[in-house]
């Protein structure tokens, strides 16, 4: 299963989104220094959840990283990470 | 450096300082993207801040992430509380929060912009 298929389910069942974008942006990191070259490495997330709604950015971030921290242990080096509740813009 | 001279470490820093960025490399010469952009906007504030460059201590680059219970690096402290990583920094600063925050807090800063 790819890296990314695990996050999508982790992230699903955790936290019921309605929108969920998932991009590797691996490939434009694949030269630099500390890269590790694995094409599973970096990855950017928007999340719309209802569960977001009321909480602040710093918890929404650590649901999100609470629900794939095993990913985040193991082959995951970066994550840029959106998180918005349903009704506010999305940037 | 052990975990627990890592917290006694960080927490030390932290206390002793406005503003603390926890970044990999140094605020002249980040060596992380997220870290840069992080450094970048602290010193379009032109806040003064503290850089603790992770890199050069193992038990400190795993430490900060234990100490927060945040997993990622940059971390962003104000007044010894945690304010975010580069998502949050940046939302905070486009959304003209990160100023407000420095101002309440009564941290001194060139741009008021």
């Amino acid at each position: 299963m790819s890296a990314e298929t695990r996050l999508r389910e982790k992230l699903m069942v955790a936290l019921e989104p309605t929108r969920l974008d998932i991009i590797n942006e691996s490939e434009l990191h694949a030269g630099h220094r500390s890269s590790p070259n694995t094409g599973e490495s970096h990855f950017r997330i928007l999340i719309v959840s209802p569960m977001f709604t009321g909480v602040s950015r710093v918890g929404r971030h650590r649901m999100v990283t609470d629900a794939i921290a095993d990913e985040l242990k193991g082959s995951i080096h970066a994550l840029a990470l959106s998180t918005y509740a349903p009704g506010e813009a999305v940037g | 450096m052990s975990e627990a001279a890592a917290h006694e470490a960080i927490k030390k820093t932290i206390e002793s300082n406005d503003v603390v960025l926890f970044m990999k490399g140094t605020a002249k010469f980040p060596q992380c993207g997220f870290s840069a952009q992080v450094a970048q906007i602290l010193n379009h504030l032109g806040v003064p801040y503290k850089d603790v460059n992770v890199l050069e201590d193992q038990g400190l680059r795993e430490g900060i992430k234990s100490f927060t219970n945040w997993p990622t690096i940059p971390q962003l402290y104000v007044k010894g509380e945690f304010i975010g990583g580069c998502d949050i920094v940046r939302e905070m600063f486009q959304a003209g929060e990160l100023h407000d925050l420095i101002h309440q807090k009564g941290i001194a800063h060139t741009n008021h912009g």
